[in-house]
């Protein structure tokens, strides 16, 4: 069941959808936001916004970003699209998985990090890039990784 | 000096013009002009006989877009207005420009299109990616309801306005205007079947008219200088400026406004620096990711719709991605090909079966386990995935780079075959 506080944030998203089914994707957000991923007990999330449990369940895991399993304190996202690709996608990668010892869609063991896939993140001109939750860092180098993952230990 | 109406007000590594800034350098005069002393259908018209076409990539006219939505007292309520900023296509990244560079020149083109056609709430479709873009749009538009030009009664017109961002979760899917319309409904953002088109029968069954983050940038300035001045800032059949961008292995990849139908070349070799030290051209997407390889020959093709398209390819975003010698170009088009596979939505089987074979067949080709019967496999799933038999164009367009880059990198395709490796690794 939702706590009060994400109860109280969904009523707020509430009061700007025409349709509560349209506050669906952000009263997702809440839950994430508040408990790092959005587990399978949906059920007191979806009566607020007038959808079944399993309708909810169906744009829950629908997008990319809506985490419906458990992830690291801090969350990468990679961007291996094209632009990034030609510029060094792979060696972000490979070099993510030797400082933090994981691959793709995997958790650190001391729960710090995730590491996850991207789509293009619209920053094609400072290639290779990746975000660190809400930050994006850009023109990615072994060294700079390793400052940025500095940040978050 | 060619004008650039679309960055001249952008500070790079600055914070945006605040609402009082904008208003100095002549902002939102072109609202006051709109909503005071034109009617709706004179704004249409102007944006009409602008031949202004959508910068999402399809571009349709926008005047034409519009004139589909009913008006007058009988028409349906609410209508809407939705901005397009759902920036994902793989290689593009000329909306994040506009939207971190100046927000209130966005505002001011969507207040102004929802006049034109009388909408009563538009909202800002924005993905989930672009952090700076939402606080700073978040921003502009509390400002531009402090001041009267978005609410009730604008700027003491009559014509009133509410105007919200919805964030979205990721998936491309998301920027297929139909699609949109669900995920912004709270459903799975699959597309709907056309007709009835949204400008009829779009959010919640109202009328809505869904425009580019670009598109919609350009509307203040041609309100305020009429088409003429418009038409006037191109070379090309089609009117004004573009934001063209560069991104592969050239010495200054970046964004730059131009005259619409400027050629390859100049953008490349002028604006992009050409290429790196110790790399040559090969190849060029010219528009994001689902648009067609063109090869060096082709340099010469002016950056606009009709020119881009007779030389086999379409200007889409105008974004283009350059590929390097050093680059495989088997493993390009893999990688584009998993790109959408993995944002299919997964509605239609053409779509969800077919990108993801031939994902997997030009996987193995990579890897060096193709087989000589494989390009053709890849060229019926081209055949097949064509508007008609998918139920949007997320497929045909995955194809683009597909069907194209069986002809032009013929040869590479064949050695791969042939040496069962990967020459470039």
């Amino acid at each position: 069941m939702p706590t009060d506080e994400e109860r109280r944030q969904i009523d707020e998203e509430l009061k700007k959808a025409a349709f509560k089914q349209g506050a669906c994707v952000d009263a997702l957000k809440i839950v994430q936001r508040h408990r790092g991923w959005v587990s399978d007990e949906l059920r007191g999330v979806a009566a607020m916004l007038d959808m079944t449990p399993d309708e909810l369940d169906g744009v829950a895991t629908f997008y990319s970003l809506i985490f419906r399993r458990p992830v690291g304190k801090h969350v990468i996202l990679v961007c291996d699209s094209i632009s990034c690709w030609i510029m060094g996608y792979e060696p972000v990668r490979e070099h993510l998985k030797r400082r933090l010892g994981i691959g793709l869609g995997e958790t650190t063991t001391d729960g710090q990090f995730t590491v996850l896939p991207i789509s293009c993140l619209g920053a094609c001109d400072h290639a290779p890039a990746m975000m660190v939750d809400d930050e994006l860092y850009l023109d990615l180098t072994d060294e700079r990784i390793d400052e940025i993952l500095e940040k978050y230990r | 000096m060619t004008e650039k109406p679309l960055t001249k007000n952008i500070r790079p590594g600055r914070a945006p013009l605040s609402l009082k800034e904008y208003e100095a350098v002549g902002g939102y005069l072109g609202l006051r002009r709109a909503l005071k002393e034109m009617s709706p259908k004179d704004v249409q018209k102007v944006v009409t006989d602008s031949n202004l076409r959508g910068r999402g990539g399809a571009g349709f006219q926008t005047g034409q877009k519009w004139s589909f939505v009913p008006v007058g007292e009988d028409a349906p309520r609410p209508k809407y207005l939705i901005c397009n900023a759902d920036e994902m296509e793989p290689g593009t990244f000329k909306d994040r420009l506009l939207m971190e560079g100046n927000p209130h020149q966005l505002l001011e083109g969507m207040i102004i299109s929802s006049y034109a056609i009388q909408a009563d709430v538009s909202y800002i479709f924005l993905r989930w990616a672009y952090k700076v873009a939402a606080a700073r749009l978040e921003r502009a538009i509390a400002e531009a309801y402090e001041n009267n030009y978005l609410g009730k009664n604008i700027v003491g017109s009559g014509y009133s306005l509410e105007m919200y961002i919805h964030t979205s979760a990721g998936r491309y899917i998301c920027g297929e205007e139909t699609a949109l319309l669900n995920a912004l409904e709270g459903k799975r953002a699959t597309p709907r079947s056309k007709p009835p088109f949204p400008q009829v029968c779009g959010l919640w069954g109202k009328p809505t008219v869904v425009n580019n983050v670009e598109t919609l940038s350009n509307i203040s300035h041609i309100v305020s200088n009429g088409p003429d001045w418009f038409k006037g800032l191109s070379v090309s059949p089609d009117s004004g400026t573009k934001i063209y961008g560069a991104s592969g292995r050239v010495k200054r990849p970046g964004l730059w406004e131009l005259p619409m139908g400027v050629t390859m070349r100049e953008l490349l070799e002028e604006h992009a620096g050409g290429m790196r030290d110790g790399f040559r051209l090969r190849s060029v997407i010219p528009g994001g990711a689902s648009t067609e390889f063109l090869a060096e020959e082709h340099l010469d093709v002016k950056m606009d719709y009709a020119s881009v398209q007779k030389a086999g390819s379409r200007l889409g975003t105008g974004t283009m991605i350059v590929i390097d010698d050093k680059t495989c170009p088997i493993g390009a088009i893999h990688n584009l090909e998993v790109f959408f596979a993995r944002e299919s939505c997964g509605w239609c089987t053409p779509c969800r079966e077919g990108l993801r074979w031939a994902e997997q067949i030009l996987l193995a080709i990579e890897n060096g386990e193709g087989e000589p019967e494989d390009t053709g496999i890849l060229e019926e799933q081209c055949r097949r995935l064509v508007p008609g038999n998918t139920f949007c164009a997320l497929a045909p367009g995955a194809v683009e780079p597909l069907q194209s880059g069986l002809k032009i990198f013929r040869e590479d395709f064949e050695r791969h075959i042939r040496e069962k490796r990967c020459p470039w690794k």
